[in-house]
C-alpha cells in the first residue's frame, strides 16, 4: 500500500527538481554578465555532491552553454573560471555524466583554455580535464590528437603544485600503450617529472611516481633513461628506495616498488642489485600480508609475480621470505565465513575482490614454481593447493582460469609432481574441459600443460588418451597461432613416444598426411622441428616402421627429400636424417631407400658434410642398411659398395671425432663378418 | 574555541622530569691498545644509541658481547667475546653447548635485533640461533627447553621451548648471516637469513631474554654482531614502521565524548603553567580569552616574575634582596635555599654579571649576559611566530618599573622609536634588570625599548602584551648578532675584569665559606651543599674559568634550576603547588614510560615525551 501512496509524491518531487534545475540553466542566458556569473556560482553550489542535480543540468543543456561561456573571450576571468569549476563538478558525477561531457567536446575546449595566461583559470581547466581523463569511459586517445597538447602540458608543469598534480595524474591515466610512452618520453616527460618526486606536496609526489610506473612498464628505453636520472643529486632508484621505506604510506611503497620492478624487468637494473633483492622484493612480499587491504595484496602479488618470473634466484629468495607460500594460501579464503555473518558490506567487498585475489595468488605461485623443484614441492604441499587449482580451472572468471592453468603449467614441469599430486587430483579432467572452446591465451597455457601431462612417465597419459585428446590436439595444429600449433604438435610428439601401434595409427589417421606435410613446411621452425620429432617417434620399433611406411611411405619419402634439398638448419636436417635412419631400420621399409638412388646419393653427401652431427646421422642410416643379421643384407652391402660407400666409411673411420669413427668402424665390420 | 597552543617548556621540563636517555656510559670501558677496536666500540655505541634511544643503560645495559661466564664448557670465545667456537666431542645431542649474551634484552628497545655470521658449519652444522632466559640449561641448543627459542641450521626448523621443531625457514650454512629480531610490542619474533625476513612467529611472552647461540659439532664457528657493524637486514626500516604505528596510535587516541572536558583541562593546564612561571600578561590574556579565573593575585605574580627575572639575568644579589624584601622570613626559614642562592651569586660574580661586581666593573660582560634558555619560556604561546625567537621581552617591564608608569603608549606600536626616557632613576635600575639579556645598557636605544615595554604592560594587559610580541618580532636577530660580535671581540675576564670586583668576589667567597661552616654546625652535614660550594670555588682554579671543566656553571642555563627552586619555595609559602600541573603531567608521562620499560612493555620505545614537546 505504501508504494501506491508514494508513487505520485515522487513524481511531483522530481518535477520540482527539474523546475529548479531549469531555472539554473535559464540564468546562464541572462543578458547581464554579472547575473550570469552569480548564476554560475549558484549552480556550482547547487551541484556539489548532488548527482541528480548534475544529471538534470546536463539533460537540460547546461553543458554547451557553460562551454560557450568558458570559451568566450568576452567572458570575464571570474566567469570563465567558475564555468570550468562547474564543469569539473559535473564530471565528478556518474560515468554517464562524463560521457555527455565528452560528447559535448569538452576536452578540446578545456585544452584550448590551457593557453590562457591566467593560472587560476588554467588550474580550473586542468582539474576538470583530470576528472574527465581518469574516468574509464573517456577515450585516452583524445589527449594525443592535437600534437601541441603534450608539450604545452609539460611547460605548465612548472606553474604550480596544482598543475603538477593534475597533469601528472592525467599522464599516469592516459599512458596505456607503448606509443603513449614514446610520445611522453619524446617530450621529455622524464626530465619534467623527475623533480616532482621531491615536491613538498604528497599528492604531487604520488602522482609523479605513478607516472614513472606507467612510463617504465615494459619499456627499455624509458627504463634505461631512468637509471641515469638524478633528483637533487640522488639517483632515481635511490629516491624510489626511500619511497619504499616502511613508514611511508602503503600506496607510495607499492608504486615505488612497481617502478623498480618495471625498470628491472626492462633490463635497466640487475636482479642481484640490493635495491631489487633487499628492498623491492621484501617490500612486495610485505604487501601480500594480511595487514594490507585486499587491493594492495592483489597488486603486490601480481607485481611480485612479474618481478621474479625470469629469475630463479629471486624465486628462491621470495619463497623463503616471510612464509610467502603459506601467506598466499590466505588469498583463497575470501569471502570468509566470518565476513558472511558479520556484515553485508564486508561480504560484498570480499566477494568483489575474491576473484582478483585468487588469480593474483595463482600468478605468483606460477612464477615461484617455474624453475625450482623444491619450491614446487612447497607449493603443492600447501594446504588444499591442488584442489584449489582444480577448482580454479573451472571458475567462471576467465582471469582466474588463466591464472590457474598458468600455475598448473608451472608445477607440471616437475617430474615428481606429475607422478604424484597431478595424478592424485586428476587434474587432467578439468584441464581437458578447459581446452574446449577456451580463448587463445587460456588454450596456449592449457595445451602447454597438456604436453607435460602426456610425457611418457606421466600416469595421467593413459586417461587423457582415452578422453579423445588426439582429435583436439590435431585441431590445434591447424590454429593460426604458432604457439598453439607448437603445443599441439609437441603434445602429439610426446604422446607418440614409445606408444602403442594403435595410438600411432590413430595419430597418423587423425592428423592426416596432408596436414603433416603442411606442418613440415610451417614457417615456424620450432613447429617443423616438433613435427619431425613426431615422425621420428612414430617411426620407431620395426613393426611400426613397416606398418606406417607401407601406408604412407611415398609421402614420407617425398617430404624427407624436400627437406634435405631445402635450405634448412643443421638441426632440422639432423632430425630428418634420423627419420631416414629409422626407416632404414624397418624390414620392408628399407627398400624405400635402397631403391631410391637419389636418396642414397644424398646420404653419401651428408656423410662427408662439414657438420659432424649430420655425418653421424647419415652414417647411422647406412649402418642400419648394411646390418648383417637381416634378410638381404648381402645384396644391400654389395650395392652400397658399388656406390662407393665403403671408401667413405673407411675415411670416416679415421675421423677425429671418436663417435663418428666408432660408428664408421662398426659399419665396416658388417662387411667383414 | 579550538585550542592549539604550542608549548615551549622544554628546558624546564628536562630539569624536572630528570629523564635521560643516558647511553653514554661505557659500562665496560676496556682499554684496547688497538685504535681500530676503539673505533669499533665507538661505532657500536653510536649504533646502539640510534637504535634504542629509549633504553636507559644505567638501569638495563644492552648486550654487547657473549658472556664468558654464562656458557657451557664446550664453548670457546675469542675476538672480544664475539666469536664462538665449539670445542667438545660433538658425538650426540648431549654434547650440545650454548652461550648467552652478557645482558638480557631491555624492553625499552621496543624492537631488538642481532645477527650471527656462520664462519664455519663445522662437521654437521648443527647450529642454533635464538634467545633464552637466564638459568636455562646451557648444555643444550636454544629452543629445546622451556623459556628458550631457536632457529636451527641443519633443518631450518624453529624450536619454541620444545625438543621437536616446526618447519620454519631454509637451512643455513657457512657464509650465511642469520639474524634474530624480537618485537617487544606485539610479542613476536622473526629470524632473517642474509638480510631477508623469514616470517613472523608468535610467542606468549618474552621476559628478559638473552641473545643465545648454540653449537653441537666440532669445527662450528660463528661471529656475533650486536651492533658492532652495520646489519645485513634493514632493521631500522622495520623500526620505522613500528615507530609510525605507535605514534599513530597516540595521535589517534580516542577521547570520545569527553572532547569539551579535554579542552578545558588543557586550557587550565596552560593557564596554570603561565601563572606559575609568572608570565602575567600572557596569563591574563589567556585567562580572558578562555574564560578562566586566575588563582593568584596579579601583584603576587608580578613579584615572582620580578625575582625570577633577576635570577635569570644573573643579578643574584638583587634577587636575594628583593626576595627578602617581598617575602620576609622565607630565606631565613630555608637556609639551604639561601645558601644555594648565595653560591649562585658567587658564580655570577665570577662571571661578572652580579650587580655587586657590575657596579665595580668598568664594562659589562657581554656574552655571559645573554640568556638563551629563557626566550622560549617568555614567548607567548598564542603567537607561533615568536616561538623561535631568542627573546620576547613583553613583560620584562613589570620587574623594572613595577606597576607604575606615567605614560601610556600601548595604543601606539611605534612608540619604540619615539619615546624618550621618561622615568628618571627608575629607568636605570629597570634597564639593568631588563637588559640582563641585552648588550648595551644605558644607551638611548635600549632606554626607549624599556620605556616602551613598561608602558606596554603596565598600561593595560589587554594589548600591552600584544604590542610586546608583535613589535619585537624582528628584534632578536639584532641582539644575537650584537652578542656574537661582542664575544668574539673581547675575551671574557674574571668578574668583568675589574680589580675591585675581584676583591669583592673573594671577600664574598670567604663569607660564603663561613656561611657554609655555620650551616654545617646548625643543620649537620649536607653533601649537596658541600659539592655545590666546592664546584663553585673550583672556578677560581682556572685562568679561563669559562673553558674549564667546571665552566658549565657559568652557563646561563644553570640559572634555571635556581630560579625554579626559588619560585617553588615562594609558591609554597602561598600554599600554591610547587610545580605547575603541566610539568607534573609531563613528568608523569616520562615516569609512565620508565615504568613501562621496567614492566616489559615495548611500546615505550617509540613514545618519547620529548617528541611531543617542540
Amino acid at each position: 500500500m505504501a508504494c501506491l501512496l508514494e508513487a505520485p509524491l515522487r513524481i511531483s518531487v522530481l518535477s520540482e527538481v527539474t523546475a529548479t534545475s531549469r531555472h539554473y540553466v535559464d540564468r546562464l542566458f541572462d543578458p547581464d554578465p554579472q547575473k550570469v556569473l552569480q548564476g554560475v556560482i549558484d549552480m556550482k553550489n547547487a551541484v556539489i555532491g548532488n548527482n541528480k542535480q548534475k544529471a538534470n543540468l546536463i539533460v537540460l543543456g547546461a553543458v554547451p552553454r557553460l562551454l560557450y561561456l568558458l570559451q568566450q573571450s568576452s567572458s570575464g576571468l571570474d566567469l570563465r573560471t567558475e564555468c570550468a569549476v562547474v564543469l569539473g563538478s559535473l564530471a565528478m558525477g556518474t560515468e554517464n555524466n562524463i560521457k555527455s561531457l565528452v560528447d559535448c567536446h569538452i576536452i578540446p575546449a578545456l585544452l584550448q583554455g590551457l593557453l590562457s595566461p591566467e593560472l587560476i583559470f588554467i588550474e580550473a581547466c586542468l582539474r576538470c580535464l583530470r576528472t574527465v581523463f581518469i574516468s574509464p569511459v573517456t577515450p585516452v586517445q583524445l589527449l594525443y590528437t592535437d600534437p601541441t597538447v603534450i608539450p604545452h602540458l609539460m611547460s605548465l608543469l612548472s606553474s604550480s603544485q596544482k598543475t603538477q598534480e593534475y597533469i601528472t595524474q592525467i599522464f599516469s591515466h592516459c599512458c596505456k600503450t607503448s606509443d603513449h610512452q614514446t610520445v611522453l618520453f619524446n617530450h621529455s616527460a622524464v626530465q619534467h617529472i623527475a623533480p616532482l618526486l621531491i615536491s613538498p606536496s604528497y599528492k604531487v609526489r604520488m602522482q609523479a611516481l605513478k607516472c614513472f610506473s606507467v612510463l617504465a612498464y615494459e619499456n627499455t628505453q624509458v627504463s634505461m633513461t631512468l637509471v641515469n636520472v638524478l633528483v637533487d643529486g640522488e639517483p632515481l632508484s635511490q629516491v624510489f628506495v626511500r619511497m619504499m621505506q616502511r613508514d611511508q604510506p602503503v600506496e607510495m611503497q607499492l608504486t615505488a616498488a612497481k617502478c623498480l620492478t618495471f625498470m628491472c624487468r626492462a633490463g635497466a637494473i640487475q636482479t642481484e642489485e640490493s635495491c631489487i633483492v633487499l628492498k623491492t622484493l621484501p617490500c612486495l612480499v610485505r604487501m601480500c600480508s594480511k595487514d594490507h587491504l585486499l587491493e594492495e595484496r592483489v597488486d603486490g602479488a601480481e607485481t611480485l609475480a612479474y618481478l621474479i618470473e625470469p629469475d630463479v634466484e629471486l624465486q628462491r629468495i621470495a619463497s623463503t621470505t616471510d612464509h610467502l607460500v603459506a601467506m598466499l594460501a590466505d588469498y583463497f579464503k575470501y569471502p570468509s565465513s566470518v565476513s558472511a555473518i558479520t556484515d553485508i558490506k564486508r561480504l560484498d567487498h570480499d566477494l568483489k575482490h575474491a576473484h582478483e585475489l585468487r588469480q593474483a595468488a595463482f600468478k605468483l605461485y606460477a612464477s615461484l614454481g617455474s624453475n625450482d623443484e623444491d619450491i614446487r614441492k612447497k607449493i603443492t604441499d600447501t594446504e588444499n593447493m591442488m584442489d584449489r587449482i582444480v577448482s580454479g580451472l573451472s571458475e567462471s572468471s576467465i582471469k582466474v582460469r588463466l591464472a590457474a592453468v598458468r600455475c598448473l603449467h608451472s608445477l607440471s614441469r616437475s617430474v615428481q609432481q606429475l607422478r604424484t599430486s597431478f595424478h592424485d587430483h586428476a587434474v587432467w579432467k578439468p584441464l581437458m574441459k578447459l581446452l574446449q572452446n577456451a580463448p587463445d591465451d587460456v588454450l596456449i597455457m592449457a595445451s602447454s600443460t597438456l604436453c607435460n601431462l602426456l610425457l611418457e612417465f606421466s600416469p595421467s597419459k593413459e586417461p587423457i588418451l582415452e578422453s579423445g585428446v588426439i582429435e583436439l590436439l590435431c585441431s590445434l595444429t591447424q590454429s593460426d597461432s604458432p604457439a598453439l600449433r607448437i603445443n599441439g604438435i609437441w603434445a602429439l610428439m610426446n604422446m607418440a613416444f614409445q606408444a602403442d601401434q594403435k595410438v600411432k595409427v590413430e595419430i597418423v589417421g587423425c592428423l592426416g598426411t596432408e596436414q603433416l606435410f603442411r606442418l613440415l613446411s610451417d614457417p615456424d621452425n620450432s613447429v617443423l622441428m616438433k613435427t619431425l620429432g613426431l615422425l621420428r617417434n612414430l617411426l620407431s620399433t620395426r613393426p611400426h616402421i613397416d606398418q606406417i611406411m607401407s601406408s604412407h611411405g611415398k609421402q614420407i619419402m617425398q617430404a624427407v627429400t624436400l627437406i634435405l634439398e631445402a635450405e634448412q638448419s643443421i638441426e632440422v636436417k639432423e632430425q630428418t636424417l634420423c627419420i631416414l635412419a629409422n626407416i632404414a631400420d624397418g624390414n620392408t621399409a628399407k627398400d624405400l631407400i635402397m631403391t631410391n638412388d637419389d636418396m642414397l646419393q644424398k646420404i653419401k653427401y651428408y656423410m662427408s658434410h662439414s657438420s659432424v652431427k649430420l655425418q653421424l646421422a647419415a652414417t647411422f642410416c647406412i649402418s642400419n642398411l648394411i646390418w648383417n643379421e637381416e634378410d638381404g643384407s648381402q645384396e644391400r652391402q654389395d650395392k652400397l659398395r658399388e656406390l662407393g660407400f665403403v671408401d667413405v666409411l673407411h675415411k670416416l673411420s679415421q675421423a677425429s671425432d671418436p663417435n663418428l669413427s666408432d660408428r664408421a668402424k662398426t659399419a665396416m665390420q658388417q662387411y667383414l663378418a | 574555541k579550538p585550542v592549539s597552543l604550542p608549548l615551549h617548556p622544554k628546558t624546564r621540563v628536562a630539569v624536572m622530569s630528570g629523564q635521560s636517555s643516558g647511553c653514554g656510559f661505557l659500562m665496560s670501558v676496556v682499554v684496547h691498545g688497538d685504535s681500530t677496536l676503539n673505533e669499533q666500540e665507538k661505532e657500536l655505541n653510536q649504533r646502539l644509541r640510534r637504535l634504542y634511544p629509549a633504553v636507559n643503560e644505567s638501569e638495563t645495559p644492552l648486550p654487547r658481547s657473549w658472556s664468558p661466564k654464562d656458557k657451557f664448557s664446550y664453548i670457546g670465545l675469542s675476538q672480544n667475546n664475539l666469536r664462538v667456537h665449539y670445542k667438545g666431542h660433538g658425538k650426540t645431542p648431549k654434547d650440545a653447548a650454548s652461550v648467552r649474551a652478557t645482558h638480557p634484552i631491555p624492553a625499552a628497545c621496543g624492537v631488538y635485533y642481532f645477527e650471527v655470521k656462520i664462519i664455519s658449519k663445522g662437521r654437521d652444522g648443527y647450529m642454533g640461533i635464538g634467545l633464552s632466559a637466564q638459568g636455562v640449561n646451557m648444555n643444550r641448543l636454544p629452543g629445546w627447553d622451556k623459556h628458550s627459542y631457536g632457529y636451527h641450521g641443519d633443518d631450518g626448523h624453529s624450536f619454541c621451548s620444545s625438543g621437536t621443531g616446526q618447519p620454519y625457514g631454509p637451512t643455513f650454512t657457512t657464509g650465511d648471516v642469520i639474524g634474530c629480531c624480537v618485537n617487544l610490542i606485539n610479542n613476536t619474533c622473526f629470524y632473517t637469513k642474509n638480510g631477508h625476513s623469514l616470517g613472523r612467529k608468535k610467542s606468549n611472552d618474552w621476559p628478559n631474554l638473552y641473545p643465545t647461540v648454540g653449537l653441537q659439532t666440532p669445527g662450528e664457528v660463528v661471529d656475533a654482531n650486536f651492533g658492532q657493524h652495520p646489519f645485513v637486514f634493514d632493521i631500522e626500516d622495520y623500526m620505522r614502521e613500528w615507530r609510525t604505528k605507535i605514534q599513530a596510535q597516540i595521535d589517534r587516541f580516542p577521547i570520545g565524548e569527553r572532547e569539551g572536558e579535554w579542552q578545558s583541562m588543557i586550557q587550565k593546564m596552560v593557564a596554570s603553567y603561565l601563572v606559575h612561571h609568572s608570565y602575567c600578561a600572557t596569563a591574563e590574556a589567556f585567562a580572558k580569552t578562555t574564560d578562566q579565573a586566575v588563582h593568584e593575585e596579579l601583584a603576587s605574580i608580578k613579584n615572582r616574575q620580578k625575582i625570577q627575572k633577576l635570577v635569570l639575568s644573573g643579578r643574584m644579589g638583587e634577587a636575594i634582596e628583593t626576595t627578602q624584601q617581598l617575602y620576609p622570613n622565607l630565606l631565613e626559614r630555608n637556609p639551604d635555599l639561601l645558601f644555594m642562592l648565595k653560591v649562585r651569586q658567587f658564580i655570577e660574580m665570577v662571571n661578572g654579571t652580579d650587580s655587586e661586581v657590575r657596579c665595580l666593573g668598568g664594562r659589562s660582560p657581554k656574552s655571559q649576559d645573554s640568556y638563551p634558555g629563557s626566550p622560549r619560556s617568555f614567548s607567548s604561546p598564542s603567537h607561533k611566530a615568536s616561538s623561535s625567537q631568542p627573546y620576547l621581552t613583553g613583560f620584562d617591564s613589570s620587574c623594572c618599573n613595577g606597576v607604575t608608569s606615567n605614560k601610556s603608549h600601548s595604543s601606539s606600536p611605534h612608540s619604540h622609536k619615539a619615546c624618550p626616557p621618561s622615568s628618571g632613576s627608575t629607568l636605570i635600575s629597570s634597564d639593568i634588570s631588563v637588559n640582563g639579556s641585552r648588550q648595551q645598557p644605558l644607551t638611548s636605544d635600549v632606554d626607549m625599548e624599556v620605556d616602551h615595554f613598561t608602558n606596554g604592560v603596565t598600561e593595560s594587559s589587554s594589548n600591552g602584551f600584544l604590542n610586546g610580541t608583535s613589535k619585537h618580532a624582528t628584534e632578536p636577530d639584532d641582539c644575537d648578532a650584537d652578542m656574537e660580535v661582542e664575544s668574539a671581540q673581547s675575551k671574557r675576564q674574571l668578574c668583568g675584569g675589574s680589580q675591585a670586583a675581584i676583591e669583592r668576589m673573594i671577600h664574598f667567597g670567604r663569607e660564603l665559606q663561613s656561611m657554609s661552616e655555620h650551616l654545617r654546625r646548625e643543620c649537620g652535614k649536607n653533601s649537596a651543599n658541600k659539592k655545590m660550594l666546592k664546584d663553585a670555588f673550583s672556578l677560581l682554579a682556572y685562568s679561563d674559568p669559562w673553558n674549564s671543566p667546571v665552566g658549565y656553571q657559568l652557563d646561563s642555563i644553570q640559572r634555571e634550576p635556581v630560579c625554579s627552586t626559588l619560585n617553588s619555595a615562594i609558591l609554597e609559602t602561598h600554599n600554591l603547588p610547587k610545580q605547575p600541573p603541566l610539568a607534573q603531567a609531563v613528568g608523569q608521562a616520562a615516569q609512565c614510560l620508565a615504568i613501562m620499560a621496567r614492566s616489559g612493555s615495548g611500546s615505550c620505545a617509540f613514545a618519547s615525551v620529548d617528541d611531543y614537546l617542540h
